[in-house]
C-alpha cells in the first residue's frame, strides 16, 4: 500500500512520518511514532481517550486522518508535564485520586486542560459538560470533577 | 488448608491514610504501558473473522485465499486446535468448561452468537489482515436462534446444544433443552410461611444485559519461540488463570508459558476470561513471528461477556407490622452461547440481607444466542436485587412502614442463618442502616417532580489462592512483589501500605510490583474483591516473616536470643525486661550488613486465604422525572458502606463511586439492542450508552468500619457491593416521585413515559 509523507509538529519537536491514507492520526501517534500515551477506547469518537489537541483544538485523534496532520502542531499527553514538573491538572488528579485505570486519564487531562484554556473559572457543572465527551468506566467522575475545580482555582492563583 | 489472619487492634501511622499510589504519575504522563502499547521487534499484527449469524451450521472454512495473499504469515482455524471434553475449573466467580472455553475462543460445529470468532489471520500490517479477513470463505447453514430468555426456556425454542440436558432435575430429562442448570436453595417451610403473612406481594421484573464497559478494549501480544516457550502480555484480571487457560487450550505445559500482566485499563469481571490470546499465541507458532492482537470496541460488544440479562420473579410475605416471614424467587439468567452464569452467585444474593425463616430460591441457567457472559461487578447480584428490594419497597409503602425502619425489623446481624449455608459473622448491616436514616440526605425535602429512594446490598466477598514476595533491598528499602492485578482500584497502594506499617517503615520506601507468572507461585484472578482481603494478607505474611528474619539476623550479630529481640518503628530493639540490652539497629543498617551476615534478606507467603468478610451497603438517591420527555435525573447520591477497615479511604471511595455510576447506566441507559437476525445492532458507545460526567452528581460517600474478624487489617473487599443497590434504588425514587413502579431496565425515557402515559391513563399500581 501506498504510503504518504507529512511533516507535522509533535510537542515542539518537527516529526516526519510515513502513513497509509486510512490510517488515523491516533494510529500514527501510536504505531508510527511510538507516542503510546494517547488511547483508543473506541475509534469512533465516542469515548474521548484518543484526545490530543491540535493547533490548539481539542480533538479526537481518531477521528482525523494521519495525512491530515500535515503542517498541524499537535500536543499529546507526553507533552504535558514541564520536564520534572507536572502540569497543575496532572498533580490533582494524584492528590484528588482522580484515576483508577488511568486509561482515560491522558485524555481526561488533555480535554481538561483544554477547557481550562477557554474557562478559567468553570463551575461543578460547566466541567461535568466540558467533559462529558470523555468517558471514565471507574471512577464515576466524582474525584475527577473535584480535580479540575481544585485545579483551575490553583491554576487562577485563587 | 486454609488461612485466616486474626484481626489486631492496633495504633496505625500509614494505614487510613491517603498517600499517591505507585502506579499514579506514570498513569498521568502516559508511561503507564497497557497492553496494546507493547510491541515487538518484526511483530504481525492479528485479526478475526467473526460471524454475521446469531446460530449457524458451519459446513466449511476456506482460507486458501487468504494464505496467499502477500504478507499474510498465518491463518488458523477450529482446525489448528484441539478439542476438549467437559471438564470444569473456577475463573474469578463464575466457573469455566474448557469444551466451551475452546468453542467461544473459536467456533467448531456452529456460531452461536453474531460474533462468533471462526477464523484468524497473522499479517504484516493491519491493512493486510483485515483483507485477508475478506479473502476467507465460510459456508453456513444458518439455523433459526433465540435472543429472549424466556423464549429459550420454551421446550420447542431453538436449541444451542444439542447434547445440553438440564442439570439439577430428577430424573434426568430425555430431552435437550436450553436450560443448562437448576438451582434450589431452600430453608423452612415456605407454604406455612406464607400463610402466616398478613400481606404477600408477587411481582416479575425484567432486565438486559449490559456490558462492563470497560475502556481499554482486550489486547495481547504473543511471542512464540521453536524450543515451545512462548511469553504473552496481557490485560488481564488474573495472569495465572490465563495461563492456566491457555495452556489447556493449546495442550502446552503450564511452565513454558510466561504470562506478563500489563497495566489494566478496567476489567470489572469482564477481564477474567481468554478471548483473542490463545488465537495469538497459535499465530505466533505457526508464523514464527510475535503476533499482537487488538479487539476493536465493536469486537468487544459483540463478542465479550456482558453480564446476563434476566426474568426475575419475587414472593415475599410479612405481617402487619413489617415482620418478613417467607419469601420466594426465581432467577431465569441467559448465560449467552454457553453455559455458566452468575446465576449461582445471585441465588445466595437475593434475600441475604433479611432474617427470613421460610426462604426458596429457584434459579435458571440458559443458554441463549449471544456472547457468552462474563462475570461484572458482584456478578448477577444487582438483577435480582433490583427485584427483591423493589418488592420490600411495596410492602413498606404498603404498610406505611418507613422502608428504612422496615429494613432495620428485618436485618441480617451477626449469628443470622442464611439460607444458602453458613451464619453470618460480624456485619455492618444494620449500621449501614443507621447511619443512612439518620444522614442529612433522608430527611432533605424533595421538590415537585422529585422523589427519594432505597435499596441495598449484600456481597460475600472471596479469599483463594495468594502468593507474594518481600525482598529487602541491600540499602533499606523494600520492593513487594504481588500475584493479584491491581485492577485499578489501588491495591498496590494500600499492600504497600500495609507492609510499610508493618516494618514500620515509610510509604514510599516500599515498591509494589505485580510479578509476573515466573516469580511467584499461582495466584487466583482479582476478583470478588478479593485483591485487599487476600493479597494484603499474603503481603502482610511476607513482612511478617520478613521481620522474623530480620530480627534473627540481629539476634546473630548482637549475640544474644531471638526473644530478646523486638521489632518495632522499623528498628531491631531489645525487648523491654530483657537482660540482654544492645545497640538497636535500624532496617537500613541490617540490610546494608545483609551481604555480611548471611546474604539477603526476603519474606514469602503462599496462602488460600479464608474468611472474606461479606459486605453490605444502603443507597439513598434522588431523582426527578421530566414528565414531558421521561428523562431521569439523578439529584443527589449517598451510599454508606460498610468496607471493614479502609485502608486507603480514598481509593475506597473510588471503588463505591464507580461502582454506583456503573449501577446508574445500567439502571437508566445500557441495553443491547438485537434485530430481528439476531445481530447486535449498538455495538458502539454511540448508542450503548454509558454514564458520562454530565449525567451523574457527586457521590456522597459515607465508610462504616466494622473488622473482618479474619483479616489482620479488618479489611472485607470494597470493589463490587455498591453497583447493587443503584437499579432498585432508583425505580423506588421514580415511584416516590411519580407513582409509577418500573419493573424493567433501563428505566429509559420511553420506557418511563410509557409508564406515566399508562398511569394518566388510569393503569397505575404499585
Ligand atoms: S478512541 Fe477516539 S474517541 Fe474513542
Ligand atoms: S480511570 Fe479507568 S476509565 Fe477512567
Amino acid at each position: 500500500m501506498a504510503k504518504n509523507r507529512v511533516s507535522a509538529t509533535v510537542n515542539g519537536d518537527a516529526v516526519e512520518f510515513l502513513c497509509e491514507t486510512q490510517q488515523t492520526l491516533l494510529d500514527v501517534l501510536r504505531d508510527e511514532l511510538r507516542l503510546t500515551g494517547t488511547k483508543e477506547g473506541c475509534g469512533t469518537g465516542d469515548c474521548g481517550a484518543c484526545s490530543v489537541t491540535v493547533d490548539g483544538r481539542l480533538m479526537c485523534s481518531c477521528l482525523m486522518l494521519g495525512v491530515e496532520a500535515q503542517g498541524k502542531s499537535i500536543k499529546t499527553i507526553e507533552g504535558m508535564a514541564n520536564g520534572e514538573a507536572l502540569h497543575p491538572l496532572q498533580r490533582k488528579f494524584l492528590e484528588h485520586a482522580a484515576l483508577q485505570c488511568g486509561v482515560c486519564t491522558p485524555g481526561m487531562l488533555i480535554a481538561a486542560r483544554s477547557l481550562l484554556e477557554r474557562n478559567p473559572d468553570p463551575t461543578e457543572q460547566e466541567v461535568r459538560y466540558g467533559l462529558a465527551g470523555n468517558l471514565c468506566r471507574c471512577t464515576g467522575y466524582h474525584k475527577i470533577v473535584e480535580a479540575v475545580l481544585d485545579a483551575a482555582r490553583e491554576m487562577r492563583g485563587a | 488448608m486454609s488461612t485466616m489472619v486474626k484481626y489486631e487492634e492496633k495504633p496505625l501511622k500509614i494505614v487510613g491514610t491517603r498517600p499517591i499510589r505507585p502506579d499514579g504519575v506514570d498513569k498521568v504522563t502516559g508511561r503507564a504501558r497497557f497492553a496494546a502499547d507493547y510491541s515487538l521487534p518484526g511483530q504481525l499484527i492479528g485479526k478475526v473473522l467473526r460471524s454475521p449469524h446469531a446460530h449457524a451450521r458451519i459446513k466449511s472454512v476456506d482460507t486458501t485465499a487468504a494464505q496467499s495473499l502477500p504478507g499474510v504469515k498465518a491463518v488458523v482455524t477450529r482446525d489448528d486446535f484441539a478439542d476438549m471434553p467437559s471438564e470444569f475449573a473456577a475463573a474469578g466467580e463464575l466457573t469455566i468448561n474448557f469444551r466451551d472455553v475452546t468453542r467461544n475462543m473459536m467456533a467448531r460445529e456452529k456460531v452461536l452468537y453474531d460474533g462468533h470468532p471462526v477464523a484468524a489471520v497473522a499479517a504484516i500490517s493491519e491493512s493486510i489482515a483485515r483483507e485477508a479477513l475478506k479473502l476467507i470463505k465460510v459456508e453456513y447453514e444458518v439455523l433459526p436462534h433465540v435472543i429472549d430468555v424466556v423464549e429459550a426456556m420454551k421446550p420447542d425454542a431453538p436449541l444451542l446444544h444439542e447434547e445440553q440436558f438440564t442439570d439439577g432435575v430428577t430424573p434426568k430429562p430425555d430431552k435437550p433443552s436450553n436450560i443448562a442448570k437448576r438451582l434450589v436453595f431452600a430453608r423452612g417451610d415456605l407454604e406455612a410461611g406464607f400463610k402466616q403473612a398478613d400481606i404477600v406481594v408477587e411481582r416479575e421484573f425484567n432486565t438486559k444485559p449490559v456490558h462492563q464497559g470497560y475502556i481499554e478494549p482486550q489486547a495481547c501480544l504473543a511471542s512464540a519461540s521453536e524450543d515451545g516457550q512462548v511469553e504473552l502480555w496481557t490485560g488481564t484480571q488474573g495472569h495465572f488463570v490465563f495461563r492456566a487457560q491457555c495452556a489447556k487450550v493449546l495442550q502446552m505445559d503450564v511452565g513454558k508459558l510466561r504470562v506478563v500482566p500489563t497495566e489494566l485499563g478496567g476489567g470489572f469481571g469482564g477481564k477474567n476470561n481468554i478471548y483473542t490470546e490463545p488465537l495469538a499465541i497459535a499465530l505466533s507458532r505457526k508464523s514464527h513471528r510475535p503476533v499482537k492482537m487488538v479487539m476493536t470496541r465493536e469486537e468487544v460488544f459483540r463478542a465479550t461477556g456482558p453480564t446476563s440479562g434476566a426474568n426475575v420473579k419475587v414472593k415475599i410475605g410479612c405481617t402487619k407490622d413489617g415482620r418478613i416471614i417467607a419469601a420466594e424467587a426465581e432467577l431465569n439468567f441467559q448465560a449467552g452461547a454457553f453455559a455458566g452464569s452468575s446465576v449461582g452467585m445471585a441465588c445466595p444474593c437475593t434475600f441475604t440481607r433479611y432474617d427470613i425463616d421460610n426462604v426458596k430460591v429457584v434459579g435458571h441457567d440458559v443458554t441463549v444466542n449471544r456472547p457468552k457472559v462474563a462475570a461484572y461487578r458482584a456478578p448477577g447480584a444487582p438483577i435480582i436485587v433490583f427485584g427483591v428490594e423493589s418488592v420490600i419497597d411495596e410492602l413498606a409503602k404498603t404498610l406505611g412502614i418507613d422502608p428504612i425502619e422496615f429494613r432495620l425489623k428485618n436485618a441480617a446481624k451477626e449469628g443470622t442463618q442464611t439460607y444458602y449455608g453458613p451464619k453470618l459473622g460480624p456485619i455492618g448491616y444494620i449500621e449501614t442502616l443507621n447511619k443512612a436514616k439518620a444522614h442529612p440526605h433522608y430527611s432533605a425535602p424533595l421538590g415537585l417532580n422529585q422523589g427519594r429512594g432505597i435499596a441495598t446490598g449484600f456481597w460475600f466477598n472471596i479469599g483463594m489462592e495468594t502468593s507474594s514476595r518481600l525482598n529487602v533491598n541491600e540499602d533499606g528499602t523494600v520492593t513487594l512483589i504481588m500475584g493479584t492485578v491491581d485492577v485499578a482500584g489501588g491495591s498496590r497502594a494500600s499492600m504497600a501500605m500495609m507492609v510499610a506499617e508493618e516494618l514500620g517503615i515509610a510509604y514510599d520506601r516500599v515498591r509494589p510490583v505485580i510479578g509476573d507468572t515466573t516469580t511467584l507461585g499461582f495466584n487466583f484472578i482479582t476478583a470478588g474483591s478479593r485483591g485487599t482481603f487476600a493479597g494484603g494478607m499474603a503481603a502482610v505474611l511476607s513482612a511478617r516473616q520478613a521481620i522474623e528474619r530480620l530480627r534473627q539476623r540481629v539476634a546473630q550479630i548482637r549475640e544474644v536470643a531471638l526473644e530478646d529481640v523486638l521489632w518495632k518503628d522499623g528498628s531491631a530493639v531489645p525487648a523491654p525486661g530483657s537482660a540482654k540490652q544492645f545497640t538497636p539497629m535500624s532496617l537500613v543498617e541490617i540490610a546494608r550488613m545483609a551481604g555480611k551476615t548471611g546474604g539477603s534478606i526476603s519474606g514469602q507467603s503462599e496462602i488460600n486465604a479464608q474468611g472474606a468478610g461479606p459486605g453490605f451497603c444502603t443507597h439513598i438517591v434522588d431523582v426527578e422525572v421530566d414528565k414531558q420527555t421521561g428523562a431521569v435525573k439523578i439529584l443527589r447520591y449517598t451510599i454508606v458502606q460498610d468496607v471493614g477497615k479502609a485502608i486507603h479511604p480514598a481509593y475506597v471511595e473510588g471503588q463505591m463511586q464507580g461502582a454506583a455510576v456503573q449501577g446508574i447506566g445500567w439502571s437508566l441507559n445500557e441495553e443491547y439492542f438485537y434485530g430481528a437476525d439476531g445481530v447486535l445492532q449498538n455495538p458502539g458507545f454511540l448508542d450503548y450508552r454509558v454514564p458520562v460526567a454530565s449525567d451523574v452528581p457527586y457521590i456522597d460517600t459515607v465508610i462504616v468500619e466494622v473488622p473482618n474478624p479474619n483479616h489482620p487489617y479488618g479489611v472485607r473487599g470494597c470493589g463490587e457491593v455498591s453497583i447493587i443497590p443503584p437499579i432498585a434504588a432508583i425505580s423506588n425514587a421514580i415511584n416516590n416521585a411519580m407513582g409509577v413502579r418500573l419493573r424493567s431496565q433501563p428505566m429509559s425515557p420511553p420506557v418511563v413515559l410509557k409508564a406515566l402515559g399508562e398511569a394518566a391513563g388510569g393503569k397505575s399500581k404499585g
